[in-house]
């Protein structure tokens, strides 16, 4: 059921990537280009998500738990520090030099171009290489 | 570097957001979960449980197959369009891929899920992330590019 249902969750999301738009990166790279040639449809994008998470987590949230787990499993950092905003401006530069954000990169895999394939092996190198750093930083914290 | 014109699709674009959306809101109902396609990739690629990972497997089969049943209902596969050359298109993907583990999370998870939350964390992050996208942009196509 869980299987099932992430790979249900998985298909809405790509698809949703897919028709907004999100998935191709010339249109992307258009949006962030407000001086040249400007693409304003990914407020759209943005704008039906939010709507739409929104009102649903709302909803969803009233209830006790979730479907298959025992408890709801919300994120409770609230510190704003270097590291989130640093993160996030590395983050904002890459994705303007590439024009992929990771959520658009996966499903655009199923397009078979040899550069999404490419950007995601780059990615996913990128991911591992960071948690190796934070994974050692954590355990100097711990032994410090 | 100069972009071409791409076509304004407020509507597609707009229903879209809305699958999206609706993708995030499922997965909470199910799992309990924040959508974050960061969080879905470093829990495939690192440590976790093998019970943990199936799922996230399934997820990414899931978002590849998206398109491909796009492409089956409407006969066009949607349009992917790189406009940049592979070297660039590598340094990019490794810098998203620290920028978004650093800053526990990227467009999906601070963007959309955080920002439906309320969350302050995940309002600075996508001013952020957005801000410094709109400089790239700007600087690699104006600026060196002109």
């Amino acid at each position: 059921m869980r299987i099932l249902s992430a790979l249900f969750v998985g298909l809405v999301f790509g698809v949703g990537i897919a028709i907004s738009g999100m998935i191709n990166p010339a249109k992307v790279l258009n949006f962030f280009d407000i001086a040249g040639t400007w693409d304003p449809s990914l407020i759209f994008v943005m704008g039906g998500a939010l709507l739409t998470t929104f009102v649903g987590y709302r909803v969803v949230l009233g209830r006790p738990n979730p479907i298959l787990e025992p408890k709801f499993k919300l994120p409770t950092k609230t510190v704003i520090d270097t590291r989130l905003i640093g993160g996030s401006a590395v983050f904002g530069l890459g994705w303007g030099i590439a024009g992929f954000c990771p959520g658009a990169a996966i499903p655009a895999l199923g397009s078979g171009k040899y550069e999404v394939l490419a950007f995601v092996v780059a990615l996913l190198s990128g991911i591992w290489v960071a948690n190796m750093i934070q994974t050692k930083q954590s355990d100097k914290r711990i032994t410090a | 570097m100069t972009g071409t014109e791409t076509e304004f699709t407020p509507l597609m674009s707009f229903a879209g957001g809305v699958l999206i959306g609706l993708s995030a809101v499922l997965l909470m109902f199910f799992q309990g979960r924040i959508m974050g396609a960061t969080g879905i990739l470093s829990g495939l690629i690192t440590g976790g449980v093998p019970g943990d990972k199936i799922w996230r497997a399934a997820m990414v089969v899931g978002m590849i197959a998206g398109p491909l049943l796009v492409l089956g209902l409407t006969g066009q596969m949607p349009a992917v369009e790189v406009p940049i050359s592979l070297p660039m298109i590598l340094i990019g993907g490794f810098i998203v891929g620290i920028g978004v583990t650093f800053g526990s999370g990227c467009t999906s998870g601070h963007g959309v899920c955080g920002l439906a939350r309320l969350s302050p964390r995940s309002f600075v992050a996508t001013l952020t992330f957005m801000v410094v996208a709109f400089a790239t942009v700007y600087v690699l196509r104006h600026v060196i590019g002109a």
